[in-house]
């Protein structure tokens, strides 16, 4: 994912420094670095939790049940990839949770004329529910906040009179495949040599366009870490997969979706004007940048991910509840937030809401591991999202 | 004045900014039933004078003394001005529009009893202070629905339910219609009548010479002198305003402006909130390849209006037809302006100009990646062209990739200036380009000006200090209330005659 790693600063240093006893660090390269330590912290602790006899060391970053952490996070990632693009334009979009379960809930209603119109639908309903309440936002001037909270019950009603309050069982078994199966480990170890080509190709053409611009190129160790290292953490991960039966087929797509995510937000001149718009809205229009044909996008874009995310979380769970999807649109924010993203807009990176889904998908798979109880969970997942939050804000405090 | 005690007396007073002496030892009093006017330039300290009176400034942070009745006064914030009788109307409106006219008036004083409000007794007495003030409103009104130039009048009917006896009012006509402004005159006759002290700080001459007893006059944080108004005319109270030699902070030139690159003809441009209210009104202009055109003016005087409107950012109604190279061309958006090859670097760099917490070079190749239409970003050609921009314009920064607001205000406003000039405009507005920043840094934008139109751009520069817009245009259009009052080659314009019509007298050339 190095595409994304930071979207604002190609490596440059930052002004906005934090003092680590006689180390001077980046504000933005430490956040980043304290939300992997504290993914990473929380990992330890799961894994220690989870020993047992079946498990000497631990069940938790097991290859059995991490691929199922994966699976339940690849449907929130592909909602937060969408989620990080409205935010960053300073809006918000409410009503995903109730999309999913209409779009699934269409999807599912449709499965009789083939897979392709079961899946387009999905993709075209959430694409239009995103254009009609972005151009509701950008045209109608209806603060963001209002038209996806109308969106959020109007949907769910929606779905609920269409289905008839019933559940639908996804018959088609590809369609059920893209929310569970797994890669063939060949195929999976081929995927991860194409990665790896892709990272070096990426660096070498880096290179090259810093050369053609008389710009001072990287050092040899640089450019080789940049490549060792995203090399080794691609084939181990795929190695630990394999072990289980291959990389789950959800994941694949997350990984996918957020290339694309993270593409669009660093090198379109769409992501660009959406990281303007978030900033200084009255800056953009007076550069010539038309303010709501980008927030129309932005909500089309999302809308287009959601119908994703409802495919997948259809077919991992094998039918579509009228009740699917619910509070799905607070996981997303806050994979967001927790990854560093601005609610004022203007900041906020695919990599960041990625680490944020990962670290709510961690905590929420190790605690039901645990048993911890229903109630305990919500309690501990409200406060770790206030806690980063507040983290946040006290770094930029200083900073 | 005699040896009766003054209403309010200020003496000595000094206030020292990081790098700027605001206020040199400026000395000011005011007697009761007295309309005691201050004019001066923009910047001449009249306002930072005023906050020192309101304590938005608290004692200890600024040198002299402030007796009232007599009596030396050590206010610790607001509030402790407010209880000694001080009232300042801001030119900026501090009511809150959802809130009825009564709610606005009493806003934090509300009468109450157990606790509770007593919503009767505040209406009535607001709708009482409204007749007093001869104003035919509706207490219960929500101040939203009034007109900006209404809203001031509550704004002054709410100093007054303060029972000031000193009140202050700051370029209180700037937002009213001629109609209320005569209604605001009428108020001011009345409670000057009724003792109240009053100290009018006005760009506008004619107004302060039919209201004021005394006038003093302002320049460069030193009181200059106070005069009974009778002993004073209009020309000699702009000698005064202006008095101050031109020195060598402006580089010198010799140009030769070539052919007319753009023209507006009868440009107006109408108030977005207030509809009918005209801020500009059939301005026509042109400039030239290589030439400057000064554009100066008092505060409220349109020119900023008059740039918005024809760059198609301006949110109420405006019409005007526009020439680049004599073609007629069509601008609905910022894009179309940029289009043609207009840059505008807008006023208020902070609100307007930048992207604060994006980078120096997502900053500067916005407008471009705007004007081209392309889709991708390629990051290393941007940053080339940041890191060029850098060193023409001696940006001084870490690197392009820092976050705009962690620079100094010179270096921003280049930031913002470079972003213009990579789009490669014919033509370009700077509005204000040196507010709010050191002198080197001034120093540094006027050279680039030099060298932008000796390299042959056209330039609108808008500016409300005087000294410059003389020293670096060719040409200089005086705008008051929205229309030309004056046009001056640069060897005809003089600060008098700039200021004579700034202050509303048409030219007599």
């Amino acid at each position: 994912m190095r595409n994304g790693t930071d979207a604002r600063g190609v490596n440059g240093d930052d002004l906005e420094k934090a003092k680590i006893g006689r180390w001077s660090i980046s504000f933005t390269a430490l956040r980043a670095y304290t939300m992997v330590i504290a993914m990473i912290a929380i990992w330890i602790f799961f894994q220690v939790k989870t020993v047992s006899d079946i498990y000497p060391y631990g069940l938790f970053l097991h290859p059995l049940n991490f691929a199922n952490l994966l699976k339940q996070m690849a449907v929130t990632g592909v909602l937060a990839v969408g989620m990080l693009m409205v935010i960053v334009a300073r809006q918000i979009d409410l009503s995903v949770g109730s999309m999913v379960g209409l779009a699934g809930g269409i999807a599912a209603m449709t499965q009789d004329h083939g897979l392709v119109v079961a899946l387009g639908s999905a993709v075209v309903v959430g694409t239009a529910i995103g254009a009609l309440q972005g151009s509701l936002v950008a045209w109608g001037n209806i603060p963001a906040f209002i038209v996806t909270l109308g969106g959020l019950l109007a949907w769910r009603g929606v779905i609920l009179y269409l289905s008839r309050g019933e559940t639908i069982p996804i018959r088609l078994p590809v369609f059920r495949s893209l929310g569970v199966a797994l890669v063939q480990p060949a195929v999976g170890f081929i995927l991860a040599g194409v990665a790896v080509a892709a990272v070096i190709w990426t660096t070498w053409r880096r290179n090259a366009a810093r050369k053609r611009h008389n710009l001072p190129p990287s050092s040899a160790l640089v450019t080789v870490a940049r490549i060792v290292i995203p090399s080794i953490l691609i084939f181990a991960f795929v190695y630990h997969m394999n072990r289980q039966g291959g990389v789950p087929l959800p994941v694949l797509i997350l990984v996918f979706v957020a290339l694309i995510g993270a593409f669009v937000m660093r090198s379109t001149t769409f992501g660009r004007y959406l990281y303007a718009i978030g900033s200084n809205p009255e800056a953009a229009r007076l550069s010539g940048i038309s303010i709501t044909r980008h927030i129309l996008g932005a909500f089309a874009f999302l809308g287009a991910l959601v119908g994703v995310a409802a495919i997948l979380h259809t077919g991992r769970v094998g039918s579509a509840s009228p009740d699917a999807g619910s509070l799905m649109e607070l996981d997303a924010i806050a994979a967001c937030v927790i990854g560093g993203t601005s609610l004022m807009g203007g900041r906020g990176t695919v990599a960041g809401a990625l680490l944020g889904a990962l670290i709510m998908a961690s905590l929420d798979n190790g605690m039901s591991l645990l048993s911890v109880e229903n109630a305990t969970q919500y309690i501990i997942k409200g406060a770790v999202l206030v806690a980063a939050v507040g983290f946040d804000m006290a770094g930029r405090r200083k900073g | 004045m005699t040896a009766m005690t003054a209403l309010l007396e200020m003496r000595e007073i000094s206030k020292t900014f990081p790098g700027v002496r605001a206020l040199d030892h400026v000395s000011f009093d005011l007697q009761r039933g007295e309309i005691h006017a201050l004019v001066g330039e923009n910047g001449a300290g009249k306002s930072t004078l005023m906050k020192v009176l309101a304590a938005v400034y608290p004692a200890g942070t600024y040198g002299g003394e402030i007796l009232v009745g007599g009596k030396t006064m050590r206010f610790s914030g607001i509030r402790d001005a407010e209880a000694a009788g001080i009232a300042v109307v801001h030119q900026e409106l501090s009511l809150v529009g959802e809130m009825s006219i009564g709610e606005n008036i009493y806003l934090g004083r509300e009468p109450k009893r157990f606790g509770m409000i007593e919503w009767e007794a505040l209406f009535s007495s607001a709708q009482r202070l409204l007749g007093e003030l001869h104003l035919d409103l509706d207490a219960h009104t929500p101040v939203g629905h009034l007109g900006i130039g209404q809203q001031h009048l509550v704004e002054i009917a709410k100093a007054l339910a303060r029972d000031a006896g000193i009140l202050i009012l700051d370029e209180p006509t700037a937002a009213l219609t001629e109609s209320e402004a005569e209604i605001l005159f009428a108020i001011l006759e009345r409670l000057r009548k009724k003792g109240v002290g009053i100290v009018y700080i006005s760009h506008k001459l004619g107004e302060v010479f039919r209201l004021a007893d005394r006038i003093t006059v302002l320049r460069d944080g030193r009181t200059v002198s106070t005069d009974p108004a009778g002993a004073l005319d209009t020309a000699r109270v702009i000698a005064r305003m202006v008095g101050r030699e031109v020195t060598d902070l402006f580089p010198t030139a010799v140009r030769h402006p070539d052919n007319v690159v753009f023209e507006a003809r009868n440009v107006t441009v109408e108030d977005a909130n207030v509809p009918g209210k005209i801020l500009v009104r059939n301005v026509s202009f042109s400039v030239r390849r290589g030439e400057v055109l000064g554009v100066a003016g008092l505060v409220g005087a349109g020119r900023s209006e008059l740039l918005m409107g024809i760059f198609g950012a301006h949110g109420g109604p405006h019409r005007g037809e526009f020439f680049v190279d004599g073609e007629r061309i069509d601008i609905r958006h910022p894009h179309d302006a940029i289009a043609h090859g207009i840059g505008f670097v807008t006023e208020d760099r902070k609100k307007f100009g930048l992207l604060l917490d994006q980078s120096l070079v997502t900053n500067m190749t916005l407008a471009t990646l705007a004007l081209m239409g392309k889709l991708l970003v390629h990051v290393d050609a941007e940053t080339a062209a940041g890191e060029r921009s850098m060193r023409d314009l001696r940006i001084k920064a870490p690197s392009v990739f820092v976050d705009a607001m962690t620079l100094s205000g010179g270096n921003q406003q280049k930031v913002v200036l470079a972003k213009w000039l990579l789009t490669n405009p014919k033509v370009l507005f700077l509005d204000e380009p040196t507010r709010g920043i050191d002198v080197g840094a001034k120093q540094e934008i006027y050279l680039q000006i030099n060298r932008l139109a000796e390299e042959g751009l056209a330039i609108v520069l808008v500016s409300s200090e005087l000294p410059e817009v003389l020293a670096l245009s060719d040409r200089v259009m005086v705008l008051h209330e929205g229309r030309v009052t004056g046009e001056f080659t640069r060897s005809e314009a003089t600060a008098e005659k700039v200021m004579a019509c700034a202050t509303g007298q048409t030219r007599a050339a």
